[in-house]
């Protein structure tokens, strides 16, 4: 390939990670300051319900009166907050636990493979609405049902991605040291698996706000009055029926949906941005 | 051909442990409940003999495994136990049978995915042999960026955007999948048609992504550059050459998608109000009916087992390298 090309190839996938960043940097803004970029409360209602798009009300008003815009910039926050939560919880047990048994191996090593297979082996929907079902939908039990669903999927990568790290020399050099298991994980492990778990990550936080968004949707996840995007989408998808009178009222509820999509698809790219840039990471 | 059947029976096997553990984390699963449950799914003025007789009829006072076991026999013989809902807290019972309520909701659910199914398989893998057969061109690049688009979109944006469509601005078909059994064939066809196409856009974009991955990763095989040196066409190429290959994988690629259908039918369902096991179970969580969440769970989680098993069966088997052992 010519300098030139490959000039202009860079150029071009520099361009579209500014895209990238600069639509996760807004939606991101939006999300942390919404409190003070909204212009009403997250649960004020307001006496007119489903009322158009009007300069007041810039997406109209739900089903209750409560202002579409107000809801969509705390849903984001909700959303993406609740999502990060469960994710980074996913990471954490999952990671340990990985880190463990790769270092440990033996028993411990096979049983803990073999109880992930056996979390797998069930759609993690439909686990999930089953675990909900028992423990009801709180917002904190979401979080904790999901991460540990999830948490599954990280411990694989975790335990595989580890198995090439605790052969080394190193790390058998602070086993000599009499080093404790804690320091292994933390400061002769875990540096060296950052760059595949940090692609992971996104990838993980993708399907779990997926996750989230459809258990919402589906009326057991995030529960009223807190504002979500997935609920947001249920409680408003009767205007769809009067797209042929106002186009605008049929579009709204699309809107929240959008916003989904747009995160995940920033992320997504991002994630492949990552992993093209980064070809010599262990795995990737 | 006995090295062959002896690891279809060990893959055979294995699906039947996954299942029987399954079954366990499923009924398992209740024993979290809280204590007081009994009282909570009657009522507040549920009277004490009222509860201790539905504490009886849960057989509350016997050892988990015990439990276990009846359930498992009884599930085994289409015996799924009563609903939770419909008990009142006089002790009047008018809750209805498991089965009755999961049997019928289910032939609707196996009609609509097998709908799915036989329009997405077949289009999924013409567009995912076209996308490698003209590798590199506008359509490749056009399809690789839609379905990277289709996957990322969450379902019920599809099925949205389709009722916005299909059947709010220009109204082809109606918005609401609410079949019944004494329906025209006609009728109930033009009422599936939305709920079907959502899920085969789902499927298929995630379909025809891993079949291109499956072909392009074959394509790149040091027998296919000895092809190419002979001088064949693309076209011979990948149908002589590649397609006998990648039979396992496709395979793989088929039964892991159409596993991939049993959550999309959940959240498709509904959005249309289609009368499957999907929203049964939807509605079952919402009230906290456990015995028939449970038996949705384990239809769930029972026929993704069997669809992965089947995968890796038909991968073993199609796999030319098992049929002629050295």
């Amino acid at each position: 390939m010519s300098t030139l090309v490959k000039t202009m190839a860079l150029a071009f996938n520099h361009g579209r990670l500014t895209v990238i960043c600069a639509l996760l940097g807004v939606l991101v803004l939006t999300s942390v300051f919404a409190p003070w970029i909204a212009p009403y409360g997250e649960a004020q209602v307001f006496p007119e319900p489903f009322a158009p798009w009007s300069p007041e009300h810039w997406l109209g008003t739900d089903q209750i009166g409560r202002d579409i815009l107000t809801r969509l910039l705390y849903g984001t926050r909700n959303s993406i907050l609740i999502a990060l939560l469960a994710t980074v919880l996913a990471f954490v047990i999952g990671g340990i636990f990985g880190l463990i048994a790769a270092i440990l191996g033996g028993v411990l090593d096979q049983l803990l493979a073999r109880l992930t297979d056996v979390l797998m082996a069930i759609p993690s929907l439909i686990f999930a609405l089953m675990l909900l079902s028992i423990f009801g939908s709180t917002i904190w039990n979401l979080i904790v049902v999901i991460a540990v669903l999830e948490s599954t999927r990280v411990f694989r990568l975790a335990r595989s991605v580890s198995y090439g790290v605790v052969v080394q020399d190193y790390v058998e050099v602070a086993r000599l040291r009499g080093e404790r298991l804690p320091w292994i994980m933390l400061r002769e492990v875990a540096p060296n698996i950052t760059a595949p778990m940090l692609s992971e990550f996104g990838l993980r936080f993708c399907f779990v706000f997926l996750t989230i968004a459809a258990l919402s949707f589906l009326g057991v996840g995030v529960q009223p009055p807190t504002a979500d995007l997935g609920s947001m989408v249920r409680e408003n998808a009767n205007l769809i029926q009067f797209a042929r009178f106002d186009l605008r009222a049929g579009i709204t509820p699309l809107v929240p949906a959008i916003v989904i999509a747009l995160i995940t698809v920033s992320v997504n790219a991002l994630v492949d941005w990552f992993l093209l840039s980064d070809g010599d990471t262990p795995n990737g | 051909m006995i090295a062959l059947s002896k690891i279809v029976a060990g893959r055979l096997l294995l699906g039947i442990v996954t299942l029987l553990i399954t079954s366990m984390v499923i009924f398992g699963a209740m024993e979290l409940l809280p204590g007081d449950f009994a009282q909570a799914v009657l009522g507040q003025s549920a009277t004490e003999e009222t509860v201790r007789a539905f504490r009886a009829e849960l057989q509350l006072d016997q050892p988990v495994f015990v439990r276990y076991f009846d359930w498992l026999l009884n599930a085994l013989q289409g015996d799924f136990g009563q609903s939770f809902s419909g008990r009142a807290s006089s002790g009047y019972d008018r809750s209805r049978a498991v089965v009755d309520l999961v049997a019928p909701r289910m032939s609707n659910t196996i009609l609509l995915a097998g709908l799915t199914a036989a329009i997405s398989v077949p289009l999924a893998l013409g567009l995912g042999f076209a996308a490698v057969l003209y590798h590199g061109s506008w359509f490749d690049r056009a399809l690789n960026w839609t379905v990277l688009g289709a996957i990322s979109f969450p379902e019920f944006l599809i099925a949205y955007a389709l009722i916005l469509l299909l059947a709010s601005l220009f109204p082809v078909f109606p918005a609401l999948a609410n079949v019944s059994p004494d329906m025209a064939w006609d009728e109930r066809l033009s009422r599936m048609a939305l709920p079907a196409a959502s899920l085969t856009i789902v499927i298929m974009a995630h379909m025809m992504r891993m079949t291109r991955a499956a072909l392009n990763d074959l394509m790149a095989r040091p027998y296919v550059e000895t092809a190419k040196l002979k001088g064949l066409s693309r076209r011979r190429i990948v149908l002589v050459h590649v397609l006998p290959n990648a039979w396992a994988p496709i395979a793989t690629v088929i039964a892991f998608n159409l596993a991939y259908l049993i959550v999309g039918v959940v959240v498709v369902e509904v959005v249309f109000a289609y009368p499957g096991i999907g929203q049964l179970m939807v509605d079952a969580v919402t009230s906290r009916d456990i015995p028939v969440v449970q038996t949705c769970a384990l239809v769930f989680a029972g026929t993704y087992i069997v669809l992965n098993l089947l995968a890796d069966v038909i991968a073993i088997m199609t796999n030319p390298r098992l049929l002629h052992p050295k």
